[in-house]
Order: structure tokens, then sequence, then C-alpha cells
């Protein structure tokens, strides 16, 4: 099985971690990924100020793929949000198609609508499946208690989604847990967002919304957190020392991409899975999984 | 929190929403406020409400709407829009009324920032050297240090 892996502006720059794990588990899978050079950043953070700008990028990184003939597996859900709308739109509005193709035909490009673009996590349920996932565990993740939060655009807007989870009551992170031997704590909120885009325009406003999540999963008991996207690790792992001085409170959670997880499962090691890379400190957990 | 004055009616911003393609239509609102309520950017500051967004679209207050902070506030999470029993799209509205407040020039520092880093770069983060070296050192493939053809795809905008 082979996928173009789209990594986008924030995972290459700042959150190696993830990168590493979710290489290291699709190749214990048996998943191929191919690095396209020329892909850019999607588009998402020019949606809110330069909407036609940001469906130019994700429209061009759509092309890249499509003349390889493969399908894109994205790490960030905020890129396969803005990967995916653009597809969808560009895939049912003639009009718009046309206008952006008359701008990447000027790059010698065109967007031809044959190519798909999924999170890592979907292509895990539905190409390699809980089964295969379950199959190659070899570590036991003794009873860890792990709060996941699935955050917005790995489920959002749904009209874009075919269904593949359901955002008002979302499973699939956790179904991948479960087969990986972890035990899923539930908490306050758990669907609630993580506030990184509100990140640049308050701050304040921002951590607040992040705290408020930080410590319904410190009451709930939870050993961990889990996540998919590299702006809500930003909030709750990058910025967790901010958020306990702010409300002034102890939570000391280890934030881990989902990968981490499975690969701590699957037997690999610290180095393999970047845990050094986390910022709330990894060793007393790996410790006690005896890595 | 001001009373809507309804002498800054707009209908033509009115109507270029509420026929829009993208966002599709608002005018169906109920005001039941199921948006709000969902809202976590609102259980942390009041003072952003997407339903008083709603409401002074419905009554086409469009420079209070454009010229204010409270848009900027939303975190693009579609909970309202999910949750919305009309099937408003009330995220993709918001979003859209962004973009209508930077072509009017009101767009907070940081966001206009970022874009012009993006515009400049063709991605966020530059990939230096330095980062390079430390990909390497961890089995990654390295990667260019900005996006030369996005940069010229943004050319002009």
């Amino acid at each position: 099985m082979k996928y173009s892996l789209f990594l986008g502006c924030t995972i290459p720059a700042r959150s190696r971690n993830y990168e590493l794990s979710a290489r290291a588990v699709a190749s214990q899978l048996g998943m191929e990924f191919i690095d396209i050079d020329e892909f850019s950043c999607c588009g998402f953070p020019l949606e809110a100020t330069d909407e036609m700008g940001a469906i130019l990028l994700a429209a061009r990184n759509l092309a890249l793929a499509e003349e390889k003939n493969l399908e894109i597996c994205s790490l960030c859900s905020a890129c396969t949000s803005m990967l995916t709308k653009t597809a969808y739109r560009l895939n049912r509005d003639r009009e718009l198609r046309d206008k952006v193709n008359h701008e990447l035909s000027k790059l010698g490009r065109a967007y031809k609508g044959t190519v798909r673009v999924r999170h890592f996590a979907r292509i895990l349920i539905e190409d390699i499946g809980l089964e295969k996932i379950k199959n190659s565990v070899s570590r036991d993740l003794k009873g860890l208690k792990v709060a996941t939060h699935y955050g917005c655009h790995y489920l959002k807007p749904s009209y874009i989604y075919e269904g593949f989870d359901d955002p008002q009551d979302p499973k699939t992170l956790e179904e991948i847990l479960e087969a990986v031997g972890a035990v899923n704590i539930q908490y306050r909120r758990k669907k609630d967002c993580c506030g990184g885009p509100v990140l640049l325009s308050d701050e304040s406003v921002a951590l607040d919304v992040a705290g408020e999540k930080l410590k319904y999963v410190k009451e709930a008991g939870a050993d961990i957190m889990n996540l998919v996207c590299p702006f809500c690790d930003l909030m709750f792992d990058s910025n967790q020392k901010g958020i306990e001085a702010k409300f002034g409170l102890e939570l000391n959670i280890p934030v881990l991409y989902l990968p981490q997880i499975i690969g701590l499962a699957m037997g690999l090691d610290r180095k393999e899975l970047g845990l050094n890379l986390n910022s709330v400190n990894t060793k007393d957990l790996t410790a006690r999984l005896e890595v | 929190m001001n009373r809507i004055v309804s002498e800054d009616y707009d209908p033509d911003f009115i109507e270029e929403l509420d026929s829009s393609e993208i966002t599709g239509a608002f005018s169906g609102c109920l005001a039941c406020r199921t948006c709000t309520s969902g809202c976590p950017v609102h259980r942390a500051n009041n003072e952003y409400d997407p339903l008083r967004i709603m409401r002074m679209l419905t009554f086409g207050l469009k420079d209070e709407l454009i010229g204010g902070d409270m848009i900027w506030l939303c975190s693009d999470c579609y909970t309202c829009q999910e949750n919305c029993p009309m099937g408003i799209k009330v995220t993709d509205i918001i979003n859209h009324l962004k973009n209508m407040a930077t072509s009017a020039k009101h767009t907070p520092i940081g966001v206009s920032t970022q874009e012009k880093l993006l515009k400049d770069q063709g991605k966020i983060y530059i990939i230096d050297d330095f980062d390079n070296k430390k990909r390497t050192k961890a089995g990654l493939p390295p990667l260019p240090e900005i996006n030369e053809e996005a940069k010229k795809l943004l050319e002009k905008r």
C-alpha cells in the first residue's frame, strides 16, 4: 500500500516526534510512504484571510499527488481538512475548478479530480484494519489509561468526510487504542477544541480553552493524552507549562501522538518514536512500560 | 454588550451572504442559541457569541461585524455548524466574514503576519540547514528551505 505522505509546515519543523513515529509504525504495518518534495503549505493558514489563495495552494498539492498517481496520507488534521475540502469543492463546482486550473496551468499543472485524501489514522482503520494492528502488538501497555483528544478537523466539517466517523460520538481513535491494549478513559468536554486557532488573535482565550480540557483529563485520572494533530499538540504539550502557571495547576500529563502509543505497543524504542522530543517528560511512562 | 442599532442595516450584505454558494443560506436561523451553547470559546470568553454573529448578519450589520474583533475569536472548531438544527454553515460563514474583514483591512496583526510569511515562503516555517541536519540525523529525508512554486502561485495576491 503506497501513499504520498503530506507533512505540511508544522510537523517537519516542530513535530518530528509525530513524523518519526508515524513513519516507523507505517513501515511495521506494510505501508509505503512516498515523499513529494514539491508539496507546500496545505493552504489552511490562509483560509481565513485569502480563501482563494488557500484553495490554490491546496489544489496544487492535490495536483502533485495526482501526477504520481498516489493517494494522500496526511498527518495533520488541519492539512487533512483543507485538502479534503478543496477536493470536495473542486469536484462539485466546475466554475471554481476552471478558475483554479487557469492559475495552475501557468505552472504547468492541473487538478483532475482523481486524488483521495485521508488522515493517517483513518487509513489505519480503513486500509490496515484493527485486526492487523492488534496482531502487531508485542509489548503489554499494562493498563495504560489514555484520554483521547479527537480535535476538530480530523472529523469536521463532516460534510467533506464521507461519514467515516461520527463527530457527535467519535470512536475511531479509541478503537485503535483498544486494539493495541490501552484503556480508554472518558472525560468531560472530550469533543471540544484545543483552542489553537485562536492563538494568533487572543492567546489568553486559546490557553483558557486548552486549560479547561487538560483540567478534565487530569480529573479523569488519565496517565497520558492521545492526539493526531500538531496544532493540538502545541496547545496541550508545548503550552502545558504555561497553562499550569496560568491556572495554578499541577498537570504533568504526557501528551503522545497516536503512532507513538501504537509504536510503544509494537515494541519500538524511545528513539524510534521520538519520545525525547515531547515537551512533557515521558521517561516515567516508558520506565513503567519497561522500554 | 451594545444594543443592535437597526439604522446600520445593509441589505446588500445580507443578499451577498445569504445567496453565497460557499456558505449557503443563513436566513433560516431560528435564534435557538444551539450554536452558542456548544461553543468552547464562548465558555472561555462570553464576549464571543456565534448567535450574536448570526443575529448581526440577519440585521445586516456589516461594518460592525467585519470591523470588530469578535469574528477573529472563532476557533474554527465547527461545533456550531455540526450542531445547528437548520444545517446552517455557521463556521464557514464566519470564515467568509474573516475574508471580508481582511479585504477591508481589519485583520489581527498575528494573522496578517502569518499570511505574509506564508506568501513569502510558500510555507509557514523555513526548513534551514540546521533543521535538515537534525532531520538527517534522525533518519528523516531533507526538505527544501522554502517553496518557490507555491510562492509564485500566490504572487500578486
